[in-house]
């Protein structure tokens, strides 16, 4: 239970260069104020080595042997000085943050909006797949470890190497050979750098992977309480969730390690080296091949890169980090669209509803390949095969009601999602009116097709905002939701307490599952549509309700096309045709009398009144 | 939630009432935020060994790495002209020393990151761990007003906000402070009129400090809520995906997630920019009061009251002082941002349980499902009675149809029994004992309810039937899946039981989810069985073989089945007709059949609708 694999994604380790270069049509108008900010932080910096400098010569100049031959001139030029840096760093520091921190925060806003409006546009076969979990953690964490990075990581990272680079030019040009053994440091540097990097990199796509599943995890618990409840489970999901929140910890131990290992020698290595520098500058001193100013400025500017140096290891942490979230991010968004509009979409104004399945065949995006699933079919019954339908055809004539029937697991449910084009067909086609579905957009196709599922979606929204939630613009006024309520026999909604106002859904009142059914249902009709699908959507509600609701459904839905799953004979009951699916195909149409008379699956899977002996017969007899 | 709407008194808890306000007013501000400090002592508290040991290492890192270059100025000052004389022994103690320091620097550090990330890590599990557990705890009637996806947040993005603390360093203000402390004494030490100057300059740092903190504890709650709206609003959308294509919400949703993601942006900035105000002021203040020690150490000097040495050192030490100033910034802001996400969780912990495990539980080892119902009462919340007064006793081993339209008080009086809420008045006993007396393990080892909703959790078949009886072997749980007609389906599955529901191949239908969880309840084999609606998908043959099952699991159980089709009341020893939270029929269905009542009428309608 509740344990989500951190595997499922392959994880792709682009070179970090490409990965940046994705970063730009995101980052393009914030460059300019980024530049900028770098600037300041520059500035800042400058003024910070500046003040000591003027404090030096003061104390050299003015403030020398003080008591004779006070300047006092002098010393308030030096004050007004310092004054004035001190004044000018504290405008960059305020400077580098307003350049650098809002053109960040846009980027990670239109990076966030963009991962959703890309979830949205992806099939379900996409969300059948992604864990929730992992989908959040992408457009929370890892968008504002990227912010961070933007705002703090890479800033710093330039301004420390820029820092660096000076610095160690200097060395090289004051101390001459000297510079070159501290540069020589760099040589370790490197190499450790690159190995820290590539281990660095898989353990923080892990930790973040995890945390991904742990969300997951986290999610599931909520959305399962009742069964978790019902059984007396919770310290068993609780355990799960302790080891896996555990093996997180441990990740982030081990990035610890890594992390520490890195620090010891970034640290030490520098100090090494300028400590052998010590010894020989020492000894140069003694020959004679080296002033003693000379080591003095070297060591001082030794002094002043010093800390940047050991920055550079948390920013090579932070941007490696950084990078994983990048991966991270944009494995969903180059997550291709199978479910795609077509480039030159055709338009059905009145259609007149016809929908036609023409040798259909559908296997899901992951289904196994077919002979592994043969080889463990040894039994004679609807197994689930690699292919859910195989040469579907089928025609539903414009305002007919068709029922479909088959055992559960059929792909009854399957074949009814076809047609708004929840999912796309592998083989064949289904047609709205002679054309493809596949030619039309989908927001066309779904103005005029309709669905109502079995288990009943509602949002955290009023009564009314979930029942027009598909009906046309032109329609959202109060006598197409009251039509709507009233066929779907829900009018117990006048009941709550703010009547057709009142939030439900998950912020909201909870209802029951057949009142849940009911508004699912009146949304589906409230968004008039010319071909309707119903997934068993009458299975929660009680005989009465049901009868009611079938008796309005066949005045209302005179016209309109609809095909209604149905596993009960008094669903059939609104149908004027019925097509029993069975072993991927459609085995029989006709009216119910005369399937009753003559089909024997259809017998097996409607009537509740076979004798048990035929039951069994029949259980055998499909095989 | 459930006090909602009454005054606020500070003595009691206030749970997640106060969640979606920024705008506390002041006592009840200070409430939740003492409660979040108390939440943040008790999580570190069993970590202050470890704690105390990184303030040791990064003093001791610190102190290693500032006498690198003391050592620098002595090897030139007296190491060159000891070398210049032929002395090289000065010059070898010296770069020994250096070197020494170089790894103890490194080390140190090295050490502390390792520490203190078990320290952060450590503290993170404990409160995770806290969250899962108490929204396990909490009832039902919370969770169907607080959503999921608050719940995610407040595991998610509140923790990532105490992580930031933790790894930003509290040991790293424990250090700072230590160094101010030394650099501030050293200073008084050396020139008291210096001193005075820096303790002038801490009234405005102080000021600064207050203004940013009154400023920032409500944009930080801010953050919190508008994080968490954005979370609940992703997580719904992704819940809802068919739904929300099916009916082309796309762009409505995308407009709306737009500008939820823009509130949120819009308070990040504002939070930067107090920050932007916050970071630059405390540096100018710091040089500020430089220039000063400067203008008037320089004016002594000049007028021979004081040594230039004096002077430089004094101006050293007040520049040093406010070095760690940026990075003690820093860690406030952090600190700032932590606390108002842990006002958030400590509210969700302290929230009470209005289903709450008994406190000196009854054993009952062995139930038989006796049930009795004795002048029970019952409303949802504060809303009105949906069981006016219900007696009702059911000897072991009856199977107990409940019949009755939608809203009729059915599924209410199966969640009682299930215990997923408590009655408002009077008791259920389970063989004479108060459900509220039972423990959670007897209590749910007795009865076992089967709702509507299948929920597959990600994980095997055969991990989802477990859950029934997590110490099940295998052959018990294929026998399970056998008695409700599932053991065919699961088998013809890619990898069979141990196919994972949520990955290749693993789709199972709404009839299929529903047998699995039906063979949950078979594994779990409580004295209590309750059904709530829970063959609602099934096809017809599947029903009939459920039905078969249950024949012979009822045989000599209590068993409570809802359900609208009436064919389940065949294997029926009694029908209870409910209306309006009261029984209106009581019988045998034969009995009931032949009278005329509601449910001869109803039974004639659906064995009209059978072919």
């Amino acid at each position: 239970m509740s344990t989500a694999s951190a595997q499922r994604q392959p994880t792709s380790d682009t070179p970090t260069i490409a990965t940046l270069a994705r970063l730009l049509p995101f980052v393009r108008p914030a460059l300019p104020r980024m530049g900028a900010g770098m600037l300041a932080a520059l500035g800042a910096g400058l003024c910070a080595l500046a003040i000591p400098q003027v404090l030096e010569s003061l104390v050299n100049g003015p403030l020398a042997g003080a008591a004779e031959s006070g300047d006092a001139r002098g010393l308030w030029t030096a004050v007004g000085a310092v004054l004035g840096l001190g004044l000018l760093e504290a405008l960059f520091v305020f400077a580098r943050r307003r350049f650098i921190l809002t053109p960040t925060t846009h980027v990670e806003a239109q990076m966030r909006t963009s991962l959703f409006r890309h979830l949205q546009d992806l099939p379900l076969a996409f969300h059948d797949q992604w864990p929730g979990g992992q989908l959040l953690s992408r457009s929370m964490s890892d968008l504002s470890m990227l912010r961070r990075w933007m705002a703090f990581g890479i800033v710093m990272l330039v301004v420390n190497l820029v820092t660096v680079s000076v610095g160690v030019g200097l060395m090289v040009a004051t101390a001459g050979p000297l510079g070159w053994v501290y540069l020589a440091g760099a040589i370790p540097m490197s190499f450790l750098s690159f190995r820290f990097s590539r281990r660095f990199r898989r353990i923080s796509r892990q930790s973040q992977d995890q945390a991904g599943d742990l969300a997951t995890t986290v999610e599931e618990s909520v959305h399962g309480i009742r069964v978790l409840k019902a059984y007396g489970r919770g310290p068993e999901a609780y355990r799960s969730f302790s080891a896996q929140a555990d093996q997180l910890r441990r990740t982030e131990m081990n990035k610890a390690r890594q992390m520490s290992a890195f620090t010891f020698s970034i640290i030490t290595i520098p100090e090494l080296v300028l400590g052998a520098c010590v010894l020989w500058g020492i000894w140069l001193v003694t020959q004679g091949d080296l002033t003693v100013g000379a080591i003095v400025a070297f060591f001082a500017t030794a002094a002043v890169i010093n800390g940047p140096v050991e920055q550079l290891g948390h920013l090579l942490s932070m941007s490696l980090n950084a990078k994983t979230a990048v991966d991270r991010y944009f494995e969903v968004l180059d997550s291709p669209n199978l479910v795609a509009d077509p480039e030159e979409p055709v338009e059905i104004a009145e259609p007149r509803g016809e929908v036609r399945f023409e040798g259909v065949r559908f296997h899901y995006p992951d289904a196994p390949p077919a002979d592994l699933v043969r080889a463990h079919s040894q039994v004679p019954h609807e197994a689930p095969r690699a292919e859910v339908l195989c040469g579907v055809d089928l025609t539903v004539r414009p305002g007919e009601t068709l029922a479909l029937v088959g055992l559960t697991g059929s792909g009854k449910t399957t074949m009814a999602a076809l047609v708004p084009r929840l999912f796309d067909v592998t083989a064949g086609a289904v047609l709205l009116d002679g054309v493809d579905v596949r030619r039309m957009t989908r927001h066309h196709l779904r103005t005029h097709v309709a669905i109502a599922f079995e288990d009943a979606t509602l949002f955290s929204a009023s009564v009314r905002e979930n029942v027009l939630l598909g009906a046309p613009p032109d329609a959202s006024g109060d006598d197409d939701l009251e039509r709507a309520l009233e066929i779907a026999q829900a009018g117990f909604v006048h009941n709550l307490p703010d009547g057709v106002e009142t939030t439900i859904g998950e912020e909201g009142l909870s209802l029951s599952g057949g009142q849940r059914q009911r508004l699912a249902l009146a949304r589906a009709i409230a968004a008039r549509p010319r071909v309707l699908v119903l997934d068993d959507p009458l299975s929660a509600l009680d005989v009465e309700t049901e009868e009611a609701v079938t008796a309005r459904l066949r005045e209302e839905l005179a016209d309109t096309t609809v095909i209604v799953v149905a596993h009960r004979p008094s669903t059939v009951a609104l149908a004027d045709r019925v097509a029993v699916l069975q072993d991927g195909k459609v085995t029989g149409v006709g009216t119910h009398s005369e399937l009753l008379a003559d089909h024997l699956h259809y017998r097996f899977v409607i009537s509740s009144l076979i004798e048990d002996e035929e039951f069994d017969r029949a259980r055998g007899v499909r095989a | 939630m459930s006090t909602r709407g009454t005054a606020p008194a500070l003595d009691r808890p206030r749970g997640v009432e106060d969640e979606e306000r920024i705008d506390l007013d002041r006592e009840t501000s200070r409430a939740v935020r003492r409660r979040s400090r108390v939440l943040l002592v008790d999580l570190l508290r069993p970590q202050r060994v470890a704690f105390w040991w990184c303030v040791v290492l990064v003093v001791v890192a610190q102190a290693s790495r500032v006498a690198g270059p003391a050592i620098i100025a002595t090897a030139i000052d007296t190491g060159i002209p000891a070398a210049q004389a032929g002395d090289w022994t000065r010059v070898w103690l010296i770069g020994g020393a250096y070197l020494a320091a170089a790894v103890l620097a490194g080390a140190g550090s090295a050490a502390y990151i390792r520490l203190a990330a078990r320290v952060s890590q450590a503290v993170l599990l404990d409160l995770r761990q806290r969250v899962f557990a108490k929204t396990q705890r909490l009832s039902l009637e919370f969770h169907e007003s607080y959503t999921s996806g608050r719940i995610i947040a407040r595991q998610t993005s509140d923790l990532e906000a105490l992580r930031e603390l933790l790894d930003n360093g509290i040991t790293s203000l424990a250090s700072g402070m230590l160094f101010m402390l030394f650099t501030g004494t050293s200073l008084f030490l050396l020139d008291v009129q210096a001193g005075a100057v820096l303790a002038v300059a801490v009234v405005p740092v102080f000021l600064v400090v207050r203004w940013f903190a009154t400023r920032s504890r409500v944009l930080y709650r801010e953050s919190r809520v508008a994080s968490a709206r954005l979370i609940v609003n992703f997580v719904e959308t992704m819940t809802g995906m068919r739904a929300v294509q099916a009916f082309r919400r796309e762009r409505a949703n995308d407009e709306r997630y737009a500008g939820l993601a823009e509130d949120y942006r819009r308070n990040n900035m504002r939070t930067f920019n107090l920050n932007g105000v916050f970071d630059p002021a405390l540096q100018l203040i710091g040089n500020l009061t430089v220039v000063i020690a400067l203008a008037i150490g320089g004016y002594r000097v000049l007028h021979g009251d004081l040594e230039v040495g004096v002077l430089v050192a004094t101006l050293l030490y007040t520049k040093r002082f406010f070095q760690p100033v940026q990075q003690m910034a820093m860690f406030y802001n952090s600190f700032q941002s932590a606390s108002a996400a842990l006002e958030k969780i400590s509210g969700l912990l302290e929230e009470r349980l209005t289903v709450r495990p008994a406190e000196d539980p009854v054993p009952l080892p062995d139930p038989k499902g006796d049930l009795v119902f004795e002048g029970v009462t019952f409303g949802y919340g504060s809303g009105p009675l949906v069981l006016p007064r219900f007696d009702l006793h059911v000897p072991s081993g009856q199977t107990v149809a409940l019949v009755g339209a939608t809203g009729a008080g059915k599924s209410t009086l199966a969640k009682l029994i299930a215990r997923f809420y408590d009655v408002s008045t009077g008791a259920i006993r389970l063989d004479g004992v108060d459900l509220r007396d039972l423990s959670r393990t007897d209590l749910r080892r007795a009865v076992v309810m089967v709702t509507q909703e299948a929920y597959l959790f990600s994980g095997t078949v055969r991990d989802n039937i477990a859950l029934g009886r997590p110490d099940a072997t295998d052959e018990e749980i294929e026998r399970a899946a056998q008695a409700v007609g599932a053991h065919d389906f699961i088998v013809a599955m890619p990898d069979g039981y141990d196919t994972d529901v949520n990955k290749r191949g693993g789709r199972v239908s709404a009839g299929q989810r529903q047998l699995i969880s039906f063979a949950r309840a078979f594994l779990a084999d409580p004295a209590v069985l309750i059904l709530d609606e829970a063959t609602s998908s099934l096809d017809i043959p599947g029903e009939r073989l459920v039905q078969r099952g249950l024949e012979s699991l009822l045989h000599d159980r209590t068993a409570m089945i809802i359900a609208h089709r009436l064919s389940t009341v065949a294997i029926a020893d009694r029908v209870l007709v409910m209306a309006d939270g009261r029984i209106v029929e009581d019988g045998t269905p034969e009995d009931l059949i032949s009278g005329d009542g509601r449910f001869s009428a109803l039974h004639a309608a659906w064995r009209d609708s059978l072919v």
